[in-house]
């Protein structure tokens, strides 16, 4: 089984360099720059995974695993993997020859520090929680060792997610979270950092010496932060920026899509997952009831939401788990509108004559958030409810109160991260109910058997059987509804048209991207 | 003149002390914290993670403790590190002054030279259409809010008449260019701010000017001057525009503090990478470090900038020399 596997991982590593994009239609070299709104505050995936650190940490650091468009696992850093039987170790062998940008060799070390230190640094804690020890048999191999199975971990070494670093850096005694190198990163990806201006740029060359032969294809990444999203489109439309990721109004994405040499697409998010949601405080007396959500979400017109209101651009999401992943159910219910319904489950509860709510918003993605709590609030007058829009004045005073459970019901965007262990687990766990704690189940929702099905979940080996536990879940918690899940947020990436090989896979510009390549000469 | 000096400066430093002591307080009482605006940009967090970001950066010590703690680091000369990015503050400054100074020396003096030229071509005309034209003109510059003046620019020049950049200090493409490439991109980068900063303050100058140069010109030594047989421009800029100097000196003092805090909207209109959209963002992040160093840097520029106008008005008004 082992052998085997092992051929295997070695066959499909010979297959992805074999797959490497021919440059018969290209040439390698010339410069990519990418523009976006996102500023980071380092270059350390170690610590975070937002997609602002993730876009430079994925092209300056390297991980273990990489994945395609399809969810399928490819070497990177590991040329082979193994999960034992019981699934309490994963076995992974090294590519030789790798090297950190400062010359010195990619060994087990570097591998078993960086989990640990992604273990106890990263705010996802769910990703790396079950390994107990990172064993160093030789440099070429490392083993981790689990406390339970614990089959999320292929995905959690992800680029986005477990960049390997370099022990003999980062490893010096420091606090990781306050390191130096985190703005002045020795990682051993495709890129070395040359320069990181904070809030205004970063400049990402060449590393001659990754350990991919041939690659990378470009020769320099320029990242440009342009906070404001109107200025940004100017620059894309006079073409000073080649590549923009994460587009979501639907104003910005439709005049992207009117730049002849730009190439507009969904693709590259399934990984990421943002739903577009409205939570409910299930302890406030007035929601406590599921029938009063369920009435809410039948006043909800999906169809007029994504083809009005989102001009086409975004796309209905049903579930608490995107319709990308492999897990994600397409039976649970719709919820389709149905005001008489609606009505009916109101008065079913003795609120017929009506109530009074209030609904918050993350202030910022106007469109996404703002406008969908006032169509909200029109939408539910409908039905009897009396919506008040609490206005906040900027994020950190939205996450303040919704941390503090002081809300009855807000829109939300908060993303799958990949595996539901790491993204979609922590909303409806009764034992994450954390005040203080944003992006945490502050909605207070506690099913003794949701607890049971995702706990079961998070160490079933079997992906069939797996499936069938997040489907169970997932019909559960459609029908508790302390989440209502609205669209998913239509991210967008525009890129240049004569990028050969434009980052789609389902982490999309989260990844390294050593394959890229311009066609033409520019 | 030293003491002199010496006490406007000790004026100044109680002003600074003052300024940072309201902005402390008046940024904790804004909701939210550096906790949860870098939550948010690491995609969640757990209460450890919360915990230990407001350990690391005192957030979690009472209030007074962290403003004595903050002004003994002032005191010592450190402006503390970014919340945000975890770098010393001053080296953040440090990055975004020169650019900031750039853009707002530039509309300074531009201003002054345009306004002034405006208010003497105003004084001069005596009626007629020219000063009607000039007032109107100017008033209506003034009328118009810095960020909309800013923003009908970019429309202009983005899409109607692409000649000149609309964000940025420069194109990182032309980073390995030579000087005079690079300093010429700089230049074409600067006209659109620069262009909107001036129209909003141009006004003043050249109402100022006009007014002062009609006063003077219709004072008895010009016609002494004019009966001399001295030439029009020898009585404009000799005689009667260095008489009308002082209130456009006082002004322009007065200006500078304006012109910073438009540079803040300009800058974030622009992308200029200067202190006002460094404070800005560090705003929406609760970098209350940075947001602080910002606002300690404006209120001593401002400082030094109005004692240096003073004594300009004491170097071109020798009877205030003798005033202590």
């Amino acid at each position: 089984m082992y052998r085997f596997g092992r051929i295997l991982a070695r066959l499909a590593f010979a297959l992805v360099l074999a797959a490497a994009p021919a440059l018969a239609d290209g040439r390698p070299g010339g410069s990519l720059v990418i523009l976006s709104t996102q500023v980071p505050r380092h270059v350390n995936g170690a610590l975070q995974s937002g997609v602002a650190v993730a876009i430079p940490s994925t092209q300056i650091f390297a991980s273990l695993l990489r994945y395609d468009a399809e969810w399928n696992p490819e070497p990177y850093l590991a040329e082979s993997w193994q999960v034992s039987d019981d699934g309490l170790s994963v076995t992974l062998k090294l590519v030789a020859g790798a090297t950190f940008h400062d010359g010195r060799p990619v060994t087990s070390e570097d591998v078993a520090f960086s989990i640990l230190a992604i273990r106890d640094n990263h705010p996802f804690k769910s990703m790396f929680a079950p390994v107990e020890a990172v064993e160093t048999p030789d440099p070429g191999t490392a083993v981790i060792r689990l406390g339970r199975p614990h089959p999320a971990l292929l995905l959690a070494l992800s680029p986005a997610l477990a960049p390997i670093l370099p022990k003999h850096v980062y490893g010096d005694g420091q606090d990781l979270r306050t390191h130096p190198a985190n703005v002045a990163a020795v990682g051993a990806g495709p890129f070395r950092l040359a320069e990181f201006q904070p809030g205004e740029h970063i400049i990402l060359k060449r590393y001659e010496n990754f350990f991919l032969p041939g690659r990378p294809y470009l020769d320099e990444i320029v990242i440009r932060y342009l906070p404001d999203v109107s200025t940004l489109l100017l620059a894309m439309e006079r073409g000073e920026g080649d590549l923009r990721p994460f587009a979501t109004g639907s104003q910005e994405i439709r005049r992207l899509r009117q730049v002849d040499r730009l190439a507009v697409t969904n693709a590259g998010y399934a990984a990421l997952g943002p739903i577009n949601w409205l939570a409910f405080n299930t302890r406030s007396p007035k929601l406590a009831d599921r029938r009063v959500r369920q009435a809410i979400a039948y006043a909800i017109d999906r169809d007029y939401i994504v083809g009005t209101l989102h001009h086409g651009v975004s796309v209905a999401q049903r579930g608490p788990i995107v319709e990308g992943s492999p897990f994600f159910d397409p039976t649970v219910p719709a919820y389709d509108l149905d005001l008489d319904k609606a009505r009916g489950l109101l008065a079913e509860v003795g609120l017929g004559d009506g109530l009074q709510l209030t609904v918050d918003y993350v202030p910022g993605l106007v469109e996404q958030q703002k406008n969908l709590a006032e169509y909200l609030k029109s939408q539910l007058k409908k039905i009897g409810i009396d919506v008040t829009v609490r206005t906040s004045p900027d994020t950190a005073t939205w996450a303040s109160r919704i941390a503090g459970h002081d809300f009855e019901m807000t829109m939300d965007t908060v993303f799958n991260w990949g595996d539901p262990v790491i993204g979609v687990h922590r909303t409806y766990l009764s034992s994450n109910i954390r005040p203080g704690v944003v992006w945490s189940n502050t909605q207070s929702y506690a099913d003794a058997r949701v607890d049971a099905l995702l706990e079961a979940a998070a160490v079933e080996l079997d992906p069939a059987r797996r499936k069938q536990l997040y489907a169970e879940f997932q019909q559960i918690v459609a029908t508790d509804l302390p989440v209502y899940w609205l669209n998913l947020l239509p991210f967008h990436t525009a890129y240049d048209r004569r990028l050969g090989n434009p980052p789609l896979s389902i982490w999309g510009v989260l990844s390294p991207m050593d394959e890229l390549y311009w066609i033409k000469d520019k | 003149m030293t003491g002199y000096i010496a006490r406007r400066l000790l004026h100044g430093l109680f002003l600074v002390a003052g300024v940072v002591v309201v902005n402390f307080v008046l940024l904790r009482l804004a909701p939210g914290d550096t906790a949860t605006a870098i939550a948010g940009e690491m995609g969640g967090a757990t209460a450890d993670v919360l915990a230990a970001i407001r350990a690391d950066y005192g957030l979690d010590r009472p209030l007074p403790t962290q403003l004595a703690i903050y002004l003994g680091h002032i005191a010592r000369g450190d402006l503390g590190m970014s919340h945000y990015f975890n770098l010393p503050v001053s080296s953040l400054i440090a990055a975004r002054l020169g650019p900031t100074v750039l853009l707002v020396a530039s509309a300074q003096i531009v201003a002054l030279v345009v306004g002034v030229a405006l208010g003497v071509l105003a004084a001069r005309a005596r009626g007629g259409a020219v000063p009607t034209l000039v007032t109107a003109f100017t008033t209506a510059c003034h009328a118009m809010p810095v960020f909309w003046t800013g923003i009908m620019l970019v429309v202009l020049f983005a899409s109607i008449l692409p000649v000149l950049p609309v964000e940025g200090m420069s194109d990182l493409r032309l980073r390995d260019a030579g000087w005079i490439t690079r300093t010429l991109d700089v230049a074409r980068h600067l006209v659109l701010p620069v262009v909107t900063l001036v129209l909003v303050h141009l006004a003043q100058y050249a109402r100022i000017t006009g007014a002062a140069m009609r006063e003077v010109l219709a004072a008895d030594f010009i016609r002494v001057v004019r009966a001399k047989g001295a030439p029009e421009r020898t009585v404009l800029f000799r005689h009667a525009l260095r008489n009308a100097a002082l209130p456009v000196l006082t002004v322009a003092g007065l200006q500078f503090g304006h012109l910073l805090s438009g540079a803040l909207l300009v800058e974030t209109v622009f992308n200029w990478p200067g202190l006002g959209r460094l404070a800005f963002e560090s705003l929406l992040r609760r970098d209350y470090p940075t947001v602080l160093g910002v606002l300690l840097c404006a209120a001593a520029m401002v400082v030094v900038v109005n004692l240096l106008t003073d004594l300009a008005y004491r170097l071109a008004d020798p009877r205030l020399r003798t005033v202590p």
